[in-house]
């Protein structure tokens, strides 16, 4: 059982505490595309992106029509002596599932499929809540889950192992590289620049408290919006 | 600095994990939470030294049969032949695929074992409240940190060289025992360094920097 005690906040939003090493500091006004690093452990505090709502959107969008291209097209296909095959990358977990690795077909899926879709829907989600005055308290929630999502899936680390059995493969058969292998590649570049415009601190200084600010803690809320 | 570095934590104040909000607990005696976001707070991670070293030992214990049995079983019309890791990377070692063969060796086989050392140097150095080389060890966590998820490349290849070669009965490739531990390793590793709290590393430096200012 978790309490329901919520902390007092500092009247000061420019105070933070570093993530990997704890020291408190003040992050200064950054121009935009300027960058804030703790001078302890040089882990980078803040960095002040240019339009970070918009251009998250246009690549999270982006990155959306991608995603259903690149599942719904076979990935990877081969010919050898007359016969043919192919596979996408749900063909990928089924062929693992009928081969009695479940648990191992699971992992691929969540990191393949399903963690790269909760990573862009939630950032998608996010960005589009955020574009109103006050973002509604359920954005935090998403925010809460959207590096968990990142941080399992794989895209990338897939195309390097298709890759690799591409060339496995090349040796018995011919193999015919389908059209998802492209579409994927994109998608890589496309979830980088998607996760580096968005701006964490942009949405949370806005955001709808948990428990509303009183008196000396409103104080922050007041002067982020007289600067934006 | 004229007046020595603080931390939020020897000034009582708590950083949350997801909003990085700085907040005051109202009742010493119990967790609070976060006023913005809501989450339940604390100084550090919770009990992040022996959830992290739970996870390790399970990965090097997995360790063990992700290299010792096969990964993958490839069976023809003559029989059926059997492949560990390591055989993988020797049986793509030529002289146009051995830039392959260097990636899935590293990813597989350096980059699992490093993971768990590293670790498990971070855990005992922090929990020895060492205070030095505090910058090196924060380093090292981050670059573990980044590395860790190439270890799936093993995982990818396996899984779409079984599903494209389905030939049978010509040849079929199937996915051995050995892929279930060695995919363990990779998600015990992530898990263990998501559970170790990098601000462990800089406790013993910050409690030297206060005494001697």
């Amino acid at each position: 059982m978790t309490s329901q005690v919520h902390n007092q906040p500092t009247a000061d939003d420019s105070l933070v505490a570093c993530p990997h090493c704890d020291l408190l500091q003040r992050l200064p006004n950054l121009a935009p595309g300027a960058s804030a690093r703790c001078p302890r452990c040089d882990e980078e505090l803040w960095r002040n992106r240019k339009d970070p709502l918009n251009r998250t959107l246009a690549l999270a969008s982006a990155a959306a029509i991608l995603y259903v291209i690149a599942n719904s097209v076979p990935m990877l296909g081969l010919t050898i002596v007359g016969r043919e095959a192919s596979t996408t990358v749900f063909g990928g977990v089924q062929q693992l599932w009928r081969d009695d690795q479940a648990l191992v077909a699971l992992l691929v899926l969540v990191t393949a499929i399903v963690a790269p879709a909760l990573q862009i829907g939630f950032m998608l989600l996010i960005v589009v809540a955020g574009l109103r005055r006050r973002p509604p308290i359920w954005v935090g929630t998403l925010m809460r889950y959207q590096p968990t999502a990142r941080t399992w899936s794989m895209i990338e680390v897939m195309m390097l192992g298709v890759l690799v059995a591409l060339v496995k493969i090349a040796d018995y058969a011919t193999v015919i590289p389908g059209m998802a292998l492209f579409v994927l590649s994109a998608l890589v570049f496309v979830l980088a620049g998607m996760q580096s415009s968005f701006d964490a601190r942009e949405i949370w200084s806005r955001i709808e408290w948990a428990e509303a600010p009183t008196g000396d803690a409103a104080a922050p809320l007041a002067t982020t919006e007289t600067t934006r | 600095m004229s007046q020595a570095a603080l931390t939020a934590m020897q000034l009582g104040l708590q950083s949350c994990e997801v909003c990085r909000l700085l907040s005051r607990p109202a009742d010493a005696s119990q967790q609070g939470r976060c006023p913005r976001c809501d989450e339940p707070l604390s100084f550090r991670k919770h009990s992040s030294f022996q959830r992290s070293w739970a996870f390790l030992l399970a990965a090097a214990i997995c360790y063990i049969p992700a290299n010792v049995l096969p990964v993958l079983t490839t069976k023809t019309a003559t029989g059926a032949d059997s492949d560990t890791i390591l055989q993988g990377v020797v049986l793509l070692w030529s002289p146009t695929g051995w830039p392959l063969s260097l990636i899935v060796l590293v990813a597989s086989i350096m980059i699992p074992s490093a993971k768990i050392i590293a670790l498990g140097y971070l855990l005992v150095s922090a929990q020895r409240r060492s205070a030095r080389n505090s910058e090196q060890r924060i380093r090292l966590y981050r670059t573990v940190e980044f590395i860790g998820r190439w270890s799936m490349v093993d995982v990818f290849v396996d899984t779409f060289t079984a599903a494209l070669i389905q030939l049978q009965p010509l040849m079929s490739v199937e996915p051995a025992s050995g892929l279930f531990f060695f995919a363990a390793v990779v998600v015990f590793t992530m898990l263990a360094v998501e559970s170790f709290d990098p601000r462990l590393i800089w406790d013993a430096a910050s409690m030297s920097e206060v005494q001697h200012a």
